[in-house]
C-alpha cells in the first residue's frame, strides 16, 4: 500500500509538487537563518573574547563595578606574583595581562609643533607572549608595517593612520594620566597600522606592549585586567562558571582590591544576547513550522476537497476512516522528508559558500560599539541543521493533519455522495 | 428454506430537515436471494440510492431491520461495517470513479491492497478480473485515455477482483450508449451466471430494466411493484 500511496502521490504534481516546494524554501530559509544567527552569535562571542572579555578575566572588585569605563586606575598594581599564582592555580587556562586605557595622540611637524591631535583607545597586551599576539590575530590586523620589535613602538588602526595623515616610522606623542592622576608623557614610533575588521576597535585604536603602557601609566608590574582563555579555545560557559566559582571562593573578599574573577557571560550584557539568541532560533523554528503548517493545512484542505472523490471511492470499498487519515499522514510526511532533505541540500550548499565567503556587514556596522566582525561567517552545526530540518516533516504532518478532521468529521455516506457529484 | 442474501423488514429512513424530517423510505420489506439479478426502479427521490447505500452499509436505517450477508447493519461499528464492505461487496458508480493518477491495473489492484492480499495472488486476481470485463490490452493506460464503456469495464472488474458476493451497481448505465450499455450489461449478466454473484441495481434505465431477472418498484420510499419476471 506504501508503494502504491507514494506513487500516486508522486504521479500528482499538486499534492507532492507543490507542497514539496513550499517545504523546499521554508527549511531553506529556517536552515539558513539559523545558520547566520549561529554564525553571528559566535562572532560575537569570539569579538568580546579576544578583545574585551577573554573566556574569563581576573580584575579588581572597584573595576569591576565600573568595568564599562575601563578605569585602569583601579587596576591591579605590582600584582605579578599574584598573577604567577593564578597561573599555577588554574594551569589549564592560557592566562595574559592586558591594560586598556584612553589618551590623546599629538603628531608633531618638522619644527615639533602640533600638526593634529585626536583621541585613542589603548590596548596594551604582552607582545612578546606569541598566545596573546595570536589572541587578537595581531599578524593578519596588520595593514602596513611590522609588529614592534622594540620598547616605545606601537600600532595604529588605519583609519586614525590616514586620519591624522601618519608616515611609518614616524614619531607620535600620547599624552594622558598615570593611574595616580599625574599628567603622562610619552613619545612612540608607529611600527604599523592593523585594521580588525571591528568597527569599535578600528575607528581610533592603539596597540602597545603592555610594558610601554605600565610605564606610561606608573602601573609598574600591574594590569587593568588578566585575560583567560580555556585550553581548546572555545568559549564553554558551564567550564568557564566552575572555574569562575572556584576563583572567587578562593580570591574574592569585600576588599576592593580583592580579585575579582569574571565569566565571558557576566560582561557586554552577552549572558543575555546568548539566551536570546537561542530563544530566537527556537521562535524561528516555531514561526516556520506554524507558517508552513497554515499554508499546507490550506493546500491539503483544497486538495481534500479535490480528492473527496477518492476518498469516498476507498472508504466504499472497505478503507477505515482512521487508515486513510493514516494514509494522508504518511504522504505528507513523505512531502516533508522529501522537502526537508532538498532544503537542507540546498541549505547547506549557500552555508557552505558564505562560510568561506562571509556577509560582508561593514557598512552597517560603522556605527556600532559592538565586538561583532565586519564579515559573519555562517556556521551550522549538526544540531542546528537538525533543528532546521525537523520543522518541514511537523509542519507538513501538522498541515494534514488539520485538513484530514474535515474528513473524520464528515460520515461516510455524505462523501459517497459527494463521489457522484 | 435458505436464508436471503438480503433480508429487508419494515425498514425506513429519515433524513432530519428543517420541516420534520424528509422519509426516504417507508415499510420496506424485501428478501434478495442470493444469485439475484435485480433493479431498483422508481423516479427521482423514490429512495433508491437510499436503499443501496444501507445494503452497501455505507449508511444505517433510522427504522425496521436489514441483515446483509448475515450482518445486521445497524449493529455493524465502523469497522466491521468496513471489513465486509472490503471483503463481501463491490459497487460500480454511474460515473467510473477510476483514480485518475492510477493506470487501469493498479485501479483494479486497489481493492486488494485493502484486503491486504500478497502481490502474486493479487496479480492473478487482477488479470482475471481485467479478462472477464475484455480489457487487458488496456491495463497500462490511464483512466483519461479510456473511453466512456472501456472505463466502466475497469469500474466492473474492480467490483469483481476481490470474488464480492454482492455487487451495487448505481446507474452503471447512465453515462454511456446503447452500444456500451448493452456490452456491459451482457458482461455483467455473464459473470452473475457464471460466479453467482448477487448483483443490485438501482436505475432509470429501460435497457437496464430489460436484463433484470427481477426489477422492483418503489415510489415514495415504499415498495410499489416487485416483478419476478417469467423464467427467472
Amino acid at each position: 500500500m506504501l508503494k502504491f500511496v507514494l506513487k500516486g502521490l508522486i504521479r500528482d504534481r499538486s499534492r507532492s509538487f507543490f507542497p514539496v516546494l513550499i517545504v523546499t524554501a521554508g527549511v531553506l530559509v529556517t536552515v539558513f537563518l539559523t545558520a547566520f544567527m549561529s554564525g553571528y552569535m559566535e562572532s560575537m562571542v569570539r569579538q568580546n573574547a579576544r578583545f574585551d572579555t577573554g573566556h574569563v578575566k581576573i580584575v579588581t572588585n572597584a573595576y569591576a563595578d565600573k568595568i564599562s569605563q575601563k578605569p585602569y586606575d583601579l587596576g591591579f598594581i605590582d600584582s605579578e606574583s599574584d598573577f604567577e599564582q593564578w597561573k599555577r592555580d588554574f594551569p589549564s587556562i592560557r592566562w595574559t595581562p592586558r591594560i586598556y586605557f584612553g589618551a590623546l595622540m599629538d603628531v608633531p611637524d618638522e619644527e615639533g609643533n602640533t600638526l593634529e591631535q585626536g583621541d585613542v583607545f589603548g590596548m596594551a597586551i604582552d607582545l612578546w607572549d606569541p598566545g596573546a599576539v595570536q589572541d587578537i590575530h595581531l599578524q593578519e590586523a596588520l595593514v602596513q608595517g611590522r609588529i614592534p620589535q622594540a620598547p616605545s613602538e606601537i600600532l595604529i588602526s588605519q583609519e586614525l593612520f590616514s586620519k591624522l595623515r601618519l608616515q611609518l616610522d614616524s614619531t607620535v606623542t600620547l599624552l594622558g594620566s598615570t593611574l595616580h592622576g599625574a599628567m603622562s608623557f610619552q613619545n612612540y614610533i608607529i611600527s604599523g597600522t592593523v585594521s580588525f575588521g571591528v568597527h569599535a576597535l578600528d575607528r581610533g585604536g592603539i596597540v602597545t606592549d603592555i610594558e610601554d603602557a605600565r610605564l606610561f601609566l606608573d602601573m609598574e608590574g600591574g594590569a587593568s585586567e588578566y585575560f583567560g582563555f580555556l585550553p581548546d579555545g572555545i568559549y564553554d560557559d558551564g567550564e568557564a562558571t566552575k572555574i569562575k566559582r572556584e576563583f572567587n571562593a578562593r580570591y574574592n573578599s569585600e576588599d576592593e582590591f580583592a580579585p575579582q574573577m569574571l565569566a565571558l557571560t557576566d560582561q557586554n550584557d552577552l549572558g543575555f544576547m546568548l539566551s536570546y539568541a537561542g530563544l530566537a532560533l527556537g521562535l524561528i523554528n516555531v514561526v516556520f513550522i506554524l507558517i508552513i503548517a497554515i499554508v499546507l493545512w490550506n493546500a491539503g484542505l483544497l486538495n481534500s476537497i479535490r480528492r473527496y472523490g477518492e476518498f469516498g471511492l476507498r472508504l466504499a470499498m472497505g478503507e477505515r476512516k482512521g487508515r486513510l487519515y493514516k494514509w494522508l499522514l504518511v504522504e505528507a510526511l513523505a512531502v516533508g522528508v522529501v522537502g526537508s532533505l532538498i532544503g537542507a541540500a540546498l541549505g547547506i550548499g549557500l552555508i557552505q559558500y558564505f562560510h568561506v565567503h562571509g556577509i560582508d556587514f561593514g557598512a552597517f556596522t560603522q556605527d556600532t560599539s559592538m565586538m561583532v566582525e565586519n564579515v559573519v561567517y555562517l556556521s551550522a552545526d549538526t544540531k542546528n541543521l537538525i533543528l532546521g530540518i525537523i520543522p518541514g516533516p511537523v509542519a507538513t504532518v501538522l498541515g494534514a493533519m488539520l485538513a484530514g478532521i474535515g474528513i473524520f468529521r464528515r460520515n461516510t455516506a455524505k462523501l459517497f455522495k459527494e463521489l457522484e457529484t | 428454506m435458505k436464508e436471503p442474501l438480503v433480508k429487508i423488514r419494515d425498514l425506513s429512513k429519515l433524513y432530519p430537515t428543517g420541516g420534520g424530517g424528509f422519509l426516504a423510505l417507508s415499510e420496506l420489506d424485501l428478501d434478495i436471494p442470493a444469485g439475484a439479478f435485480m433493479a431498483l426502479v422508481g423516479p427521482s427521490g423514490s429512495g433508491k440510492t437510499t436503499l443501496l447505500n444501507i445494503i452497501g452499509t455505507l449508511d444505517s436505517q433510522t427504522g425496521g431491520e436489514i441483515e446483509v450477508l448475515g450482518h445486521k447493519v445497524d449493529t455493524l461499528d465502523a469497522r466491521q461495517s468496513a471489513a465486509l464492505r472490503a471483503e463481501k461487496i463491490g459497487f460500480i458508480f454511474q460515473s467510473y470513479n477510476l483514480l485518475p493518477v492510477y493506470n487501469v491495473y493498479e485501479n483494479v489492484e486497489l481493492p486488494l491492497l485493502l484486503l491486504k492480499m500478497d502481490k502474486a495472488e493479487r496479480h492473478e486476481a487482477v488479470m482475471q478480473a481485467l479478462k472477464w470485463v475484455g480489457i487487458t490490452d488496456k491495463m497500462k493506460s490511464r483512466p483519461n485515455q479510456l473511453s466512456g464503456g472501456e472505463g466502466q469495464r475497469v469500474s466492473i472488474a474492480r467490483a469483481m477482483v476481490k470474488r464480492p458476493k454482492l455487487v451495487l451497481a448505481d446507474e452503471p448505465t447512465a453515462n454511456l450508449d446503447t452500444e456500451n450499455s448493452v456490452n456491459i450489461l451482457d458482461t455483467m449478466l455473464q459473470i452473475n451466471e457464471e460466479t453467482g454473484t448477487t448483483f443490485i441495481f438501482a436505475t432509470h434505465d429501460q435497457k437496464v430494466i430489460d436484463y433484470m431477472k427481477r426489477v422492483v418498484t418503489l415510489i415514495d420510499g415504499k415498495k410499489a411493484k416487485d416483478d419476478l419476471k417469467t423464467g427467472n
